[in-house]
């Protein structure tokens, strides 16, 4: 809130345009703690305004979340001997490991093929192909597995008519992280649209983090390998041994 | 209660994890076996990814063996020079595992690679077990049937380096046992077992040792490659979450002692079926999911996680 109310003051002393967006979200931090079984993000702001409230065309609002982009491989099952096995591949340059999409109204009823190119809010355009000619017939079936999957995992999420705009000013939105995400930054951009076109623009970021102990964990296992394996062994041999030993202790 | 495994960057449920190890555990009490072919799959089924289930799993078995390998030494029933020559045979097996793991899953195929393990060797010992158990029950019926000789000499014990191991009472060549010992490491490292299920009946029938030190040395050499390969999991792959086998160790420790007093109480023939059972069971579930049509053809892999 107070991070929210800072961004107002500065928006204050900023140029005046037709119709601005400020927003802020209910947390710009996540842990990943031992307990972590995802979160739920609200975001919220209001919609300023000089003149008066155009009335010949409608404001809408759309709130997209990404999370830290990846390279991917999306492999293909054919039945080879008559088990199925991974016979195709396609490779992706960088999809996010995140993306949800929450808009006022359905987005193609909303925001112009054009204006979706310059701002990369659809799904589909958030997924950067790699580039060279692909020996598929069907490069786009890949893609379209790729957001598939992710949708069915939460990680892809277009959710419609999911952002509640009052009176043409206070919109809000809840997006819910899964338990699966990835550590990284997160943006979060919102975007005012009227006429198929984005009018004005808002961003800012969550930062998602594994919790000490999980990160102190992973730091070693990745950096220190040697050291975690020795710990992992001796984790098994304490509680292999010592819970045998207590069992004898007890009984005798 | 969900559970954020930091390797593994999934949440499963706690007590879905201690009721997998407290059940492998409880089934390893009782039929006296490590249960690593167990967990793994098990930990498929659960939504951990495979080199993630294979790695820790592998951890697990050091843990459920580590106190039956110190009781055995105790009494003395370890051949610890049969058990040395398996032992560097499961060595060297766990380090071609190990590349040929790591080779698999970057060709993307290292999940068929260790479902079909599953489905042949678990098949085969089921089915030779199975077998075994019910020639068993039939003679048990039925006592003047002739009994097998227990120890056949073959070609492959004249093989050259001959050895002695006194405690096995043996003379034979130090091929077969680093070969068996090799097969089992190779096993370890792709499937995440200990291996015993195959080494028990590869001692006993191909080596032709006395069973009063097979299971102290299998024990042995078990808990020793099992070790070794954790730790190769751990440098070559990152893949072992030692938060995931806190749990699976934990519920696993604690089921093995109600499992091995319900094992006392049931008739050693009548166990052994079961156990066939449960080995094929789980082999086929296996089985139909390489066999039955998926209904997504499609699955993301991203370099450098699981």
């Amino acid at each position: 809130m107070r991070a929210a109310l800072i961004i107002l003051l500065f928006w204050c002393a900023l140029p005046l345009r037709a119709e601005e967006v400020i927003a802020g979200l209910s947390q710009n931090r996540v842990s990943l703690t031992v307990n972590f079984e995802g979160s739920e993000i609200l975001i919220f702001g209001a919609v300023r305004r000089e003149a008066l409230l155009p009335a010949d065309s409608d404001l809408d609002v759309i709130v997209a979340v990404e999370g830290p982009p990846q390279p991917a491989v999306i492999w293909r099952k054919a039945r080879r001997l008559g088990i199925w096995v991974n016979t195709d591949a396609q490779e992706v340059r960088a999809a996010p490991s995140f993306y949800a999409v929450a808009t006022t109204r359905p987005l193609r009823d909303i925001l112009s093929p054009e204006a979706d190119l310059t701002h990369r809010i659809s799904t589909r355009l958030a997924i950067f192909e790699a580039r060279g000619v692909s020996d598929r017939t069907d490069p786009a079936a890949f893609t379209e597995a790729l957001i598939r999957i992710r949708e069915e995992q939460g990680l892809y999420q277009s959710r419609y008519e999911a952002v509640t705009l009052e009176r043409d000013t206070l919109f809000s939105t809840r997006i819910l992280l899964p338990k699966t995400i990835v550590e990284g930054s997160y943006s979060a951009r919102i975007f005012l649209v009227r006429n198929g076109d984005v009018i004005d623009e808002f961003e800012t970021f969550i930062d998602v983090q594994k919790a000490v102990l999980e990160r102190w964990l992973t730091n070693l296992a990745y950096e220190q390998p040697f050291l975690y394996g020795l710990l992992a062994l001796a984790l098994a041999v304490f509680f292999g041994w010592g819970a045998s030993a207590l069992f004898r202790l007890v009984r005798s | 209660m969900q559970i954020y495994l930091p390797i593994a960057e999934t949440s499963v449920n706690a007590f879905t994890l201690l009721g997998v190890g407290g059940g492998v555990g409880l089934l390893s009490g009782m039929f006296g076996v490590g249960g690593g072919f167990l967990i793994t799959p098990l930990l498929f089924f659960i939504g951990v990814p495979p080199a993630v289930a294979v790695a820790t799993g592998v951890n697990q078995v050091v843990a459920s063996s580590i106190s039956g390998v110190l009781a055995h030494l105790k009494r003395k029933t370890v051949d610890l020079r049969m058990g040395t020559v398996l032992l560097i045979g499961g060595l060297i097996g766990s380090i071609i595992g190990i590349w040929f793991f790591n080779l698999m899953s970057r060709l993307g195929q290292i999940d068929l690679i260790v479902q079909l393990s599953y489905v042949i060797f678990l098949g085969i010992i089921g089915a030779l077990m199975l077998q075994e158990s019910l020639r068993a029950l039939i003679r048990s019926k039925n006592p003047t049937a002739p009994r097998r000789k227990l120890h056949i000499h073959t070609w492959v014990h004249n093989l050259p380096f001959k050895m002695k191991f006194r405690t096995s009472g043996l003379y034979i060549s130090v091929f077969p046992p680093l070969a068996v010992g090799m097969g089992v490491g190779i096993l370890a490292a792709i499937m995440g077992v200990g291996g015993g299920f195959i080494l028990v009946p590869a001692m006993i029938y191909l080596l032709g040792m006395p069973t009063k030190v097979v299971i102290g040395t299998s024990l042995f050499q078990v808990t020793f490659v099992a070790a070794f390969t954790t730790m190769m999991h751990a440098i070559t792959n990152q893949s072992v979450d030692v938060m995931l086998a806190i749990f699976l160790i934990v519920g696993g420790v604690v089921g093995a002692q109600f499992g091995t007093r319900i094992g006392l109480k049931l008739r050693a023939e009548q166990l052994r079926i079961l156990l066939a059972i449960l080995v094929l069971s789980v082999s086929g579930k296996i089985a139909f999911d390489l066999l039955w049509t998926p209904s997504e053809f499609y699955s993301i892999t991203v370099p450098g996680r699981f």
